[in-house]
C-alpha cells in the first residue's frame, strides 16, 4: 500500500499536519486502545503509548484486542494490531506503569496529551503533572463514561488547555461498568478533539 | 452581594473563602478533583491555603474511574 493511496480520501492540505503530529496516549485499555486505533486510521505521524497491564478476558468487552492476545502486555498487542492497520504512523510503546517522574520523560516531545487511564487517582495525577509541567500543551482527559445509553449527557468541557470528555457524573458501581459503545464514543470524542486542535490552523 | 463563579454558577463569596470551603458549600464529595481558579491549577495540597477573591472563576472537575 502506498502512502498516497492510504491518504487518497483526504484533503491534501491536512496530510502534513497529521503526519507531523506527535500524540501521547496515557493508558492502553478501553480508552487508549480505541484512541490509538482511531488516530492511526486518521494518519497521525507518531503515537507514544504507555501501559503496564496485561490483557485479560474481561478486557475484550471494550478494548481493541483479540482472544489470541490474552495474557500479552497491552502495549505489545496494541502495536501488533496498529501495524496491521497502517505503516504510516510511527509507534513508540512503553510497557511501564506511569508515575510523576517517567511521565515527564516519556511524553516530553508530544504535541497533545490524551489521558486514557481507568482509575480516577491516575487521571488526577496525570492532569496535575501535565498542567504543572507543560501548561502550554493541551491535555484531553475523560471522566464519566461507564454504563450504557444517555448519549445526550456526553459532552466536552474546556478550561484553557485542559479538555474533559464524558458525562462527568456516572460513577463506577455494581452493575455499572464501562462497556464498548460508550467507552468507544468517549475515546473517539477525545481523538476527534485531537484532530480539531491539530487542524485548527487551517 | 459579592459572588464567585463555580463551574459557571454563582456562589456567595465569604471572607477567608478557601478551596476547602467552596467544595463544602457546593457539597462536592468526590475525592479526585482538578481545581482551577482563574485558569490556574490549584494542587490538592494548596486547597486550604488558596483564598479566592470576589468574581473568581473557579472550575472544579470531577475525575471518575472508568476507561
Amino acid at each position: 500500500m502506498k502512502k498516497e493511496e492510504f491518504f487518497s480520501a483526504h484533503d491534501p492540505k491536512i496530510i502534513p499536519l497529521l503526519q507531523n503530529a506527535v500524540i501521547g496516549i496515557a493508558g492502553a485499555g478501553g480508552l487508549g486502545s480505541n484512541i490509538a486505533v482511531t488516530l492511526t486510521r486518521a494518519g497521525i505521524g507518531k503515537l507514544v503509548v504507555a501501559d503496564f497491564d496485561k490483557i485479560e478476558p474481561s478486557n475484550l468487552n471494550r478494548q481493541q484486542f483479540y482472544q489470541d492476545q490474552i495474557g500479552m502486555p497491552k502495549v505489545i498487542a496494541l502495536l501488533e494490531n496498529l501495524k496491521k492497520i497502517s505503516p504510516f504512523t510511527t509507534y513508540q510503546i512503553h510497557d511501564i506503569k506511569l508515575n510523576l517522574d517517567n511521565i515527564l520523560l516519556i511524553y516530553k516531545d508530544v504535541d497533545i496529551m490524551v489521558e486514557a487511564f481507568d482509575k480516577a487517582e491516575m487521571k488526577e495525577m496525570l492532569i496535575e503533572t501535565w498542567l504543572t509541567n507543560f501548561p502550554e500543551k493541551p491535555i484531553i482527559a475523560a471522566s464519566g463514561l461507564a454504563g450504557w445509553g444517555k448519549n445526550e449527557l456526553l459532552h466536552t468541557r474546556k478550561s484553557d488547555n485542559l479538555y474533559i470528555c464524558g458525562d462527568e457524573e456516572t460513577n463506577l458501581q455494581s452493575g455499572i461498568s464501562p462497556m464498548a459503545p460508550r467507552v468507544g464514543i468517549v475515546a473517539n470524542m477525545q481523538a476527534n478533539l485531537v484532530l480539531e486542535l491539530l487542524l485548527s490552523a487551517l | 452581594m459579592k459572588t464567585i463563579f463555580v463551574n459557571g454558577n454563582s456562589l456567595n463569596w465569604e471572607e477567608d473563602m478557601n478551596i476547602d470551603l467552596i467544595l463544602k458549600r457546593k457539597n462536592y464529595t468526590f475525592k479526585m478533583l482538578v481545581v482551577k481558579v482563574d485558569g490556574k491549577l490549584i494542587k490538592k495540597t494548596e486547597y486550604s491555603k488558596t483564598y479566592v477573591q470576589p468574581d473568581a472563576d473557579v472550575k472544579v472537575i470531577h475525575l471518575i474511574s472508568g476507561g
